[in-house]
């Protein structure tokens, strides 16, 4: 691979997961918030109403910084791997574009009628464009899912010429691979939306402010959390991992540190790989559960690294390490959601401060699992850019050099800091002013 | 009628629609800061485009999206050729949306100004980077090989190129001045009207130049008018559109000047696109290898037949949001972000 595309890697690597910090937390608090706009609608409780408002201002500086970081993902497709937007753009395209006028211009004219419009319109209708909001998010993040599943396993398509020919859109959108990649992405942005939620509410009971806004925001985070934590691992995750094997054994291989093709694989629960010695150093397994993921079978044979080409192989560590650090910690989170969840059932969750103390610390751990589940995603499609049709390194613009894709991610980098820092200080002055404030703010418009 | 040339309109549809519904939002952000003489006017202002303008960008992206799905020869040439182009045009593309989003979040003076500098300075910047765009794709690029050429800032910023980024920063700030002169009253309002009167010899001006030097630079362009003199009814038309604008202006009719630029921009669009066709992106005189056009840029025909009953799908639910969002947010604007 030559040094402009590892350029242009790194440069998509950057944008790219700091773009999706963003989306994470609005796909699933466009749920969460829909859902309190569903109860207030429902009883008519007030409490959920101001919930919805300030959460909603939450979702207005994330979505802000979602659209203006994602922007450059559709046009480095072009300016950084012209090759592969030649090569894939009558597929990938397709998708795209129907993020676009589907879902995202859904989202973003109803969102604005959902910030400012509520005095304009009935509450109906508020509560319809809040759902109209969360549905965009969660269908925007489908188109693109879709697009990166048909990169992983490519479906419908022939190939003509110097392109790829979609030869049905009901094959692209209906590919086997999005089928559990996609809920299992869905469910990682929730778990997110869900936690932010119950720790901000933890903070708020722990610092005695707004404690009544905070036990509501406990609450819903923690039911959720511990649903979607939990359907994270189960089915989504463990029927996608189904789906990595039987389409992409190299991948499977690499996560796991699986080095020799044997049945009844354990599963590594940790273990540092060493390549040299085609072994994991101090790994605690746990027989035949790794065959049992991949097939449904405990004694299922699980290719190994030894019986794929050495040019085939996805970097080994990289993926290791992330798919190791998103299983530990969806595994804790649905530890954490599920003793807070039995607490709150019991009625003493407010009253435990360590709990609360371990729901508020949990907050930035989702977003590392959902970005350690895009490392697995990409790296391991390594050689790849679309799995078994075009290579990373056939895929860069040969008319961008090294030194042009360098200069524009140090600008990128200096950017992102600058709007990184931003949100976090907005962040931080909308949670210190409150859910209260958001409702009085409101009002003072609505007068 | 065949695909290629189906989806020669849907792109130029979509690039006219783009120009003219961000086009307002990025003119009136180009006078931003001359219209607005205090801090409560510009607040107004930006209120004015607050509830739109992340729909109007979208234009954008289902260009691109049109681009790579239909024409991705052309989306690979002309995005990585003009690559540090383009970096600069997301980059001010980020800033301008801060600008817009995080401005009304904290109301402190230091905090609005700064920001009113930012979404002044890079719709500006934007405006004349866009026209700088359109002025390259009509005097062509320099091709070293079929599908490739290297955009740097000496080759794109040609004289005529210039001409036409100077051309788009007027007409959108004219175009920009109407919308506020639409969206606001008293003072404010009328300062708009005097503003779109300026702007508007300025852009006409430029656009006399600009026709000029188009002659000079592609003689070519005007064959397919020759060949089809019905064409002839876009580029007059424009001209029509743009008489009665000032007309109204003048008048002090603010949607009938608003509807008149937007009308205006659409059609010199349209008669820049007819005068192009069935180029996309034309080579420079003297280039190694020829340009792009519908044909050799163009993806396979299974792909361009799904895409298009896509787009006419899309196109029909966005109209629906799109009438819908003006109209809840019709009339003049309020401080929906205070």
């Amino acid at each position: 691979m030559t040094d402009a595309a590892i350029a242009a890697r790194w440069q998509f690597a950057f944008t790219i997961m700091f773009h999706y910090l963003f989306p994470i937390l609005t796909m699933g608090l466009g749920v969460l918030i829909a859902v309190l706009k569903t109860i207030e609608l429902r009883t008519g409780d007030a409490l959920y109403g101001t919930a919805a408002r300030f959460w909603a201002r939450i979702f207005a500086i994330t979505f802000a910084a979602g659209v203006v970081t994602g922007i450059p993902m559709e046009f480095q497709f072009g300016t950084n791997w012209a090759r592969f937007s030649r090569y894939a753009g009558p597929v990938v395209g397709q998708t795209l574009f129907m993020e676009g006028v589907f879902a995202f211009f859904a989202e973003s004219s109803l969102l604005g009628v959902f910030l400012f419009g509520e005095s304009r319109i009935g509450p109906r209708a508020h509560w319809l464009s809040a759902v109209g909001v969360a549905f965009g998010a969660v269908l925007s993040g489908f188109f693109i899912v879709a697009t990166n599943a048909w990169m992983q396993h490519p479906v419908g398509y022939s190939v003509v010429g110097d392109h790829v020919e979609l030869n049905s859109l009901y094959a692209l959108l209906t590919n086997p691979y999005v089928r559990w990649q996609y809920p299992h992405v869905i469910c990682g942005a929730l778990v997110t939306g869900a936690m932010v939620m119950a720790g901000i509410g933890a903070f708020y009971l722990l610092a005695r402010r707004h404690e009544e806004s905070g036990r509501l925001f406990v609450r819903v985070g923690v039911v959720s959390g511990v649903i979607c934590s939990t359907i994270s691992l189960f089915p989504t995750g463990a029927f996608h991992g189904e789906n990595v094997t039987r389409f992409q054994p190299a991948k499977m291989a690499t996560m796991e540190g699986l080095f020799k093709t044997q049945a009844g694989a354990p599963l590594a629960i940790i273990g540092m790989p060493d390549r040299e010695r085609q072994e994991l150093t101090d790994p605690i397994y746990v027989p035949g559960l790794l065959s049992y993921l991949a097939y449904g079978n405990a004694s299922a044979r699980v290719t190994g690294l030894s019986d794929i080409p050495d040019d085939l192989e996805p970097p080994l560590e990289i993926v290791y390490y992330a798919y190791h650090i998103m299983v530990g910690l969806g595994t804790i989170f649905i530890a954490v959601t599920g003793l807070a969840a039995l607490l709150l059932w019991h009625g003493s969750l407010f009253a435990r401060r360590g709990m609360l103390w371990v729901l508020m610390i949990a907050m930035p751990f989702p977003y590392i699992a959902n970005e350690a589940g895009w490392v697995v995603a990409e790296v391991g499609r390594q050689p790849w850019t679309v799995y078994g049709l075009q290579r990373v390194a056939d895929a860069n613009s040969l008319n961008v050099t090294t030194g042009m894709t360098y200069f524009t991610l140090l600008g990128f980098m200096g950017l992102y800091l600058v709007l990184g820092i931003l949100y976090l200080l907005l962040f931080a002055r909308i949670v210190n002013q409150g859910p209260q404030s958001a409702a009085t703010a409101s009002e003072r418009v609505h007068a | 009628m065949n695909l290629n040339v189906a989806w020669f309109g849907v792109l130029a549809f979509t690039l006219a629609v783009y120009a003219v519904l961000d086009g307002f939002d990025l003119g009136l952000g180009t006078i931003h800061l001359l219209l607005g003489r205090t801090r409560e006017e510009r607040t107004r202002l930006i209120d004015s485009i607050g509830p739109v303008w992340n729909g109007n960008e979208v234009w954008l992206l289902a260009a691109g999206g049109s681009m790579v799905v239909a024409f991705p020869n052309l989306y690979a040439a002309s995005f990585s050729g003009f690559y540090l182009a383009l970096m600069l045009v997301l980059w001010l593309l980020l800033l301008r949306g801060l600008g817009i989003e995080f401005r009304h979040q904290i109301h402190h003076p230091m905090w609005e100004d700064a920001w009113d500098v930012v979404f002044a300075g890079a719709s500006a910047l934007l405006a004349l980077l866009f026209g700088v765009a359109f002025g390259n794709v009509l005097h062509g690029v320099p091709f070293e090989a079929p599908g490739e050429f290297r955009g740097s800032f000496t080759v794109l910023l040609n004289p005529f190129s210039l001409v036409a980024g100077g051309l788009s920063v007027a007409t959108l700030a004219l175009h920009g001045a109407c919308w506020a002169a639409l969206k606001t009253d008293g003072p404010l309002q009328a300062r708009a009207r005097r503003f779109a009167a300026v702007l508007w010899i300025a852009a006409a001006v430029l656009l006399a130049v600009m026709i000029a030097a188009s002659f000079a630079v592609r003689p070519e362009f005007t064959k397919n008018f020759r060949a089809q003199p019905l064409l002839l009814v876009l580029p007059l038309g424009a001209l029509a559109l743009l008489i009665v604008n000032r007309l109204a202006i003048a008048r002090g009719h603010d949607r009938q000047a608003f509807m008149t630029s937007s009308g205006y921009i659409a059609a010199v669009l349209a008669a820049a696109a007819a005068g192009l066709y069935p180029m996309l992106l034309p080579a420079a005189p003297g280039s190694a290898a020829g340009g792009l056009d519908i044909y050799n840029a163009a993806a396979p025909a299974g792909s361009l037949r799904i895409a298009l009953v896509i787009y006419l799908l899309g196109l029909a639910i966005v109209s629906v949001y799109l009438v819908n969002v003006y109209r809840v947010w019709r009339g003049k604007a309020v401080g929906v972000y205070r």
